[in-house]
């Protein structure tokens, strides 16, 4: 048994913690996450509130734990949505080749360097904001991303020689695309998965921030931020709550995406070069 | 008179090379210029050359797998090239293909008996379980060897594999391109003899391609000598064993030690 890369573990287990937390929200909070206690306002951890209540006497905990499921549920959706529609337009563009290739990756490098802020706040001007703008918006900038890496991962793929064989066996694009191409690029697509769920993570909390994510009353750590922030004084730790959830799902994601291409392919290792 | 199995008439292929300049027109590569032979069922032809000659952009036009910018390939008196696509499809269980790199030519994500069932899957086949496990018999593996992935097959055993999907639809050509070249000696041996015993039973004409002029004076009934695209020299290969007309063909008999 090699041994793991170190970024692997301890991303798995801040990843662990978050998921965990969001799931057992489902279930089971301390608290309700909306229950006001308006006489309760600012109070300091206790053993019925673990770290204390806000501006308006609600359960911090709780509300970080909806939170939670709430930013997991937005950065899974989001990337899946973009991550699929990018990997089959990146699976096309490699099996089509020529020009088509060309003008789906030119499209795909605008896509890229569109700032995905940007385009959430367009969204909302003309949408209104909502959570599914939100989703909408990190989908959108997750496309070109997957494209790209499964573009360039197929590219490799379609030179070896099992497909050539698969051709010879009367295979056409499609069927090659599907059960040769695919499978030898899960690996890298899941790297790229893990890495981007940890920046829709970030991307919604700065959404929520905005104002452009989650509607009150439904709890996000980027709102949280943006409610503490007027009360900085009054009290710093409303803040710090969840801007360190915050800190730790991204790095979670980050390191376990990292650790994971680390295993699966040594030569872009950052961490184990010799 | 019946066509022959396999005509090759004047094939050319040419590629673009990267430009080098931005107003100068992209330099031209002739990988294959003007090659014709003809091959009758259950013969074998070698082609040697050094690598670069071209043998194995001939194997890929010879399968299909690009067309030739002039030229054409016929096989059973048809031009593959002008097939339409369902044709070709159908037309591709005759001539199959056993590749360099026994690492390469297998899906490591997918069970050996997949792989082998693999073109009798594209034809609709009857019996397929019936089929992998003749053609594994008769590349001398077991039936429940198609349960395993490749990676827990030597070299030799994933030729043989490869071999046994390139027979599963008892095709009439077989296009060996170094099928040999990455193997260990005495391994080399084993899969030629194969090849050689198949090639009996099955009655399979073989287009074996390989660098080394010693393994295909050994077992080619007729052999084409290629450099630079060109062909140099073709006939029957007693005979230009015995008495090379081309400089190239004797410094190669000469390197072979023949």
């Amino acid at each position: 048994m090699p041994r793991l890369p170190v970024n692997l573990i301890i991303g798995a287990v801040l990843v662990s913690l978050v998921v965990g937390v969001a799931a057992l929200s489902l279930v089971w909070t301390p608290h309700d996450h909306v229950a006001m206690n308006v006489r309760g306002r600012f109070q300091g951890p206790s053993d019925l509130y673990w770290l204390g209540t806000d501006q308006l006497g609600r359960d911090v905990v709780s509300q970080l734990m909806v939170a939670a499921r709430n930013s997991m549920t937005v950065a899974l959706v989001a990337v899946l949505i973009g991550g699929s529609i990018g990997v089959v337009l990146g699976l096309f563009a490699s099996a089509v080749g020529g020009w088509v290739e060309d003008l789906v990756m030119r499209i795909a490098d605008i896509g890229f360097a569109f700032p995905a802020l940007l385009f959430a706040i367009m969204l909302s001007a003309v949408f209104g904001p909502s959570l599914t703008i939100a989703v909408a918006a990190i989908a959108f900038i997750n496309i070109p991303v997957f494209a790209r890496v499964s573009r360039a991962s197929a590219n490799q793929i379609w030179t070896r020689e099992y497909v050539a064989a698969a051709r010879a066996a009367g295979q056409g694009k499609l069927a090659i695309s599907r059960d040769h191409i695919l499978p030898n690029i899960a690996a890298p697509v899941i790297v790229q998965a893990t890495i981007e769920f940890a920046v829709a993570i970030l991307a919604e909390a700065a959404l929520s921030y905005l104002g452009l994510g989650a509607q009150p009353p439904s709890p996000s750590w980027g709102r949280m931020l943006s409610e503490a922030q007027t009360l900085m004084f009054m009290a710093p730790q409303l803040a710090i709550y969840p801007g360190l959830c915050i800190v730790l799902a991204v790095l979670g994601f980050s390191l376990l995406g990292d650790g994971l291409r680390d295993i699966t392919d040594p030569r872009l290792s950052r961490s184990r070069r010799a | 008179m019946s066509a022959p199995l396999l005509e090759v008439r004047g094939v050319t292929r040419r590629y673009r090379m990267p430009r080098e300049a931005l107003l100068r027109s992209p330099p031209v590569l002739t990988a294959v210029n003007d090659v014709s032979f003809v091959l009758e069922r259950g013969q074998t032809l070698g082609v040697v050359g050094e690598s670069g000659s071209g043998k194995s952009t001939l194997a890929r036009m010879i399968m299909a797998f690009e067309a030739p910018d002039e030229g054409a390939v016929l096989f059973e008196g048809q031009d593959i090239n002008r097939l339409g696509a369902a044709a070709l499809r159908q037309a591709r269980q005759r001539f199959q293909m056993v590749f360099q790199d026994p690492f390469g030519s297998l899906d490591p994500r997918r069970t050996v008996a997949w792989s082998i069932a693999e073109p009798l899957r594209v034809m609709r086949a009857e019996g397929i379980d019936r089929r992998i496990a003749e053609a594994l018999d008769q590349v001398g593996l077991r039936a429940r060897d198609g349960e395993k992935y490749p990676h827990e097959f030597s070299g030799g055993q994933r030729q043989r594999i490869a071999i046994a999907r390139a027979i599963v639809t008892r095709p009439a050509l077989l296009v060996a391109d170094e099928a040999v070249s990455a193997l260990d000696v005495s391994v080399q041996a084993q899969i030629l003899n194969l090849l050689m015993d198949l090639q009996e039973d099955l009655g399979l004409a073989m287009v074996f391609i390989s660098h080394d002029l010693a393994v295909v004076a050994c077992i080619c009934d007729q052999m084409l000598v290629m450099r630079h695209g060109d062909c140099v020299e073709f006939g029957d290969t007693a005979g230009i064993v015995a008495r090379p007309r081309h400089d190239y063909t004797r410094s190669l008999l000469v390197a072979s030690g023949i």
